[in-house]
């Protein structure tokens, strides 16, 4: 049942990729600027709408759809990379979340950067990332996916810097750009021993291989699969094996780059720089979950090193904890959400890491969902008091500002995971069921470090919801305080587009509620925020999109051996992640609740400075790279400096001073006077003669 | 003795034509006047000529003393060319003399 031929999924991208022409055209022009908004949203919508309109051939195909590919690429010495797209049921929750979200993101963009110098620029950016995203999780083969990969990592760039005359932006920018310099470097190796172990880095050839090498089975490969089999069979039999234990972990480094896991996670709190919707569309609900994307959809190849996915669990695990303890020490609005980010990240890390593509790719869509709306309603409270973003001076909004108030709390209860009717709780459930099902499967240290896993993802549980709640009562909660920021872009911008504007006459002085054209994005996706849990959990409908695809583990395809306590485990997880989600609730209203006793300040703060603060301080870990990578280097570039000024310079002056002492020697010879030029011509044709005269009587 | 004066052989054209030029060279490179050291070129493209006609006879064909006319051409092309020179130069500097002129030093 469905609407278009799969093979037009192909020009999703290009519909953004002109859109991204547009925009940019549109920076030339300034009284059109602002068609940019409708440019993108339109050109986002019908990659949408494609998605929805291919989504039922696609699911109903029983295997990946990979049709002739749209243009030729790289075709060269074996290595066939053409511009083609690989669409399966992971490839559809992709494609449907960001193109979707993308949406939402763009219409409330349009309302929260009116006045914005920078307008058309922000949508042609945004525009680009949408084509390269698109690209990401569309592709057939490793080369587009990298392709891809570095053009978000281009958008994010030009987003995060979209203030460009803001140092804090500029050097955010440039982290976010530098630290994922790490990871792509990762990818490109991955990439090349997969290429060296199966000969092509198309999906539909080595996955398939993969799987085969992994269950033995040989039985249902045709085509490209079996010739990468064949090939892989054969450089492994010559000692290759070394390259397939070291793919994964390329690959694993580029993902934990631009996922923002440890050790890889600095960039995405700063990258809070760019303009909200950035945050809420790219550092939030697509890009950084494209990490998550890769190692679900190269599921075989992680399953092929037995070391792979257990490093996964416990970076991810590590991260999720970390990401939540620092958040609930911040004050600034975004950075709390951001921290929140890296935490959720970990989740979803946490489920693929435990073979289940499903659970990762679930709390994906939801975390997609709950977190855009989180950032796009922190924008809101941003937007009204004037860029102002430290909790300790907002107090008591709900009055002020009560569709967001609403909406920021729908956002938190999904997060936090409050039981049955938020996205949160089914997906969290799910990744923390599948960890402790793996520690069950498992044995020895494996199963300990599941084990460990799920217990750190628990306790993470407990945290998120403290962290969450304590924003958001400190935000809409108790006596009715706050403090203007210091902002200029917005409300500039605003007096001079909407100067008849009653309702935004008093804008610079007063909080106010956004209006629908804002709102109404926002409302999608609280809807979302809530029902995509019950519409997606108790349903099994991700794990059916999932199954029957490559990125379904082979060992829960084959090997049973979870199920027998799976039910078991599933059903306690419900019970306890209600418990916990009701006990940080519990928590925090009693410390930051409409009758706290601190006002414009942590009292765990008060409590205990010292861990306050080191969380604070994000644990230093800032300071602890500047220390050990980027001192050095620069200690490094000093000396290099020194070498050139030294050694380098000095060689090259040097060689510089012998044909100015030449000409100093010869100097002389250019007297002026007529006379002497006169005697030297004399001379020389004498010398001429004498030479000539005694070279033809010599012999 | 009067065997070899009376008879003339080409060495003493050429030896002629050696003397003019050299006399010529010496004069141009010791005499500071300026029309002087003018005559002294047109000397030495004397000397020149003179060798001309006798390497003429010597091999017995027309091509030196043709090139002796163009010579003489060319010579009194340059001597209107210099006299022009020469007389700028000394409205310049109200003196003959070639010393007067030597800013263009290294």
């Amino acid at each position: 049942m469905s609407l278009f031929d799969p093979q037009i999924a192909a020009y999703i991208p290009w519909v953004s990729g002109l859109s991204a022409v547009v925009c940019g055209l549109l920076c030339l022009y300034p009284q059109f600027a602002k068609l940019a908004a409708g440019v993108c949203a339109s050109a986002v919508g019908v990659g949408f709408v494609i998605a929805l309109g291919i989504w039922g051939n696609v699911t109903h195909a029983g295997a990946a759809v990979n049709p002739e590919p749209l243009m030729r690429w790289i075709e060269v010495a074996g290595l066939e990379a053409n511009y083609g797209v690989y669409l399966d049921g992971l490839t559809m929750i992709m494609l449907s979340v960001v193109t979707g979200i993308g949406m939402l993101v763009v219409i409330y963009a349009a309302g929260y950067m009116r006045g914005d110098p920078g307008y058309a620029r922000f949508f042609a950016a945004v525009s680009i990332f949408i084509f390269a995203m698109t690209t990401v999780v569309m592709a057939d083969n490793l080369v587009l996916l990298f392709l891809g990969w570095e053009g978000v990592g281009l958008a994010s760039y030009l987003l995060i810097g979209h203030e460009y005359h803001r140092p804090a932006a500029v050097n955010a920018a440039k982290k976010a750009f530098i630290v994922n310099r790490i990871g792509d470097f990762g990818v490109l190796l991955g990439m090349f021993c997969i290429f060296d172990v199966f000969g092509t880095v198309r999906f539909e050839g080595f996955l398939p291989a993969a799987s085969a090498l992994l269950t033995g089975d040989v039985s249902g490969l045709v085509g490209e699969g079996l010739a990468a089999y064949e090939q892989a069979t054969a450089v492994l039999a010559g000692g290759g094996e070394w390259l397939l234990l070291a793919a994964p972990f390329g690959l694993m480094v580029g993902a934990f780059g631009k996922s923002a896991q440890l050790p890889l996670f600095v960039w995405l709190p700063d990258a809070m720089e760019g303009p909200t919707p950035v945050s809420a569309l790219i550092h939030a609900a697509t890009m950084v979950t494209s990490g998550v994307y890769v190692i679900a959809r190269t599921m075989p190849l992680f399953e092929l090193s037995p070391y792979a996915l257990p490093t996964v669990a416990v970076i991810a695990g590590a991260t999720a904890i970390l990401g939540a303890s620092i958040a609930l020490a911040q004050y600034d609005l975004k950075r709390v959400f951001a921290y929140s980010t890296v935490s959720q990240l970990g989740y979803m890390f946490m489920g693929v890491a435990a073979l289940s593509s499903t659970a990762g790719v679930f709390h994906l869509v939801s975390h997609a969902f709950f977190k855009a709306l989180l950032f796009l309603t922190a924008g809101s409270v941003m937007h009204a008091l004037a860029g102002q973003l430290d909790i300790r001076k907002i107090s008591g909004l709900r009055h002020k500002m009560p569709v967001t108030f609403v909406l920021m709390g729908i956002g938190c209860a999904a997060l936090a995971g409050l039981p049955v009717l938020t996205a949160g709780f089914w997906s969290k459930d799910l990744v923390l069921a599948t960890t402790f099902d793996r520690a069950i499967a498992t044995e020895g240290g494996t199963a300990f470090i599941y084990l460990m896993v799920g217990i750190v993802g628990v306790v993470t549980a407990f945290v998120t919801g403290y962290y969450c709640f304590r924003v958001w009562f400190r935000v809409f909660f108790g006596e009715e305080r706050y403090a203007m920021g210091d902002h200029p872009t917005h409300h500039d911008g605003h007096e001079g587009d909407h100067g008849h504007d009653d309702e935004h006459g008093h804008h610079a002085n007063e909080p106010h509620e956004m209006d629908w054209g804002m709102n109404g994005p926002l409302v999608v996706l609280a809807i979302g925020s809530v029902f995509a849990g019950l519409l997606l959990g108790p349903t099994h409908a991700v794990e059916h999109l999932i199954d029957g695809t490559s990125a379904e583990a082979n060992a829960l395809r084959v090997g049973d051996d979870a199920t027998k306590y799976e039910k078991w485990v599933h059903n306690l997880m419900y019970g306890v992640s209600a418990v916990v989600a009701f006990a940080s609730l519990a928590l925090a209203f009693v410390l930051h609740g409409p009758w706290r006793k601190v006002e414009g300040d942590d009292p765990v703060r008060l409590r205990a400075p010292k861990v306050f603060g080191a969380l604070n301080s994000k644990l230093w870990i800032d300071e602890v790279y500047g220390a050990v990578v980027v001192y050095p280097v620069r200690v490094m570039g000093s000396v290099f400096y020194v070498v050139d000024a030294v050694i380098v310079d000095t060689v090259v002056r040097g060689l510089g001073v012998v044909p100015r002492l030449l000409g100093e020697g010869a100097r002389p010879a250019q007297s002026g006077r007529l006379h002497g030029y006169g005697l030297g011509m004399a001379l020389g044709v004498a010398a001429v003669v004498a030479a000539t005269f005694y070279a033809m009587n010599r012999g | 003795m009067d065997q070899m004066i009376s008879s003339l052989t080409f060495s003493h054209y050429f030896l002629t034509g050696a003397v003019l030029f050299v006399l010529g060279m010496i004069g141009f490179i010791t005499r500071r006047n300026m029309i002087v050291m003018f005559l002294c070129t047109e000397m030495m493209f004397q000397g020149v000529v003179v060798t001309l006609a006798a390497a003429a006879a010597m091999h017995g064909n027309v091509t030196g003393q043709t090139f002796i006319i163009f010579v003489l051409t060319i010579a009194a092309a340059e001597a209107a060319l210099a006299l022009g020179l020469v007389i700028l130069l000394f409205r310049r500097r109200q003196t003959l003399d070639a010393g007067a002129w030597s800013e263009l030093r290294g």
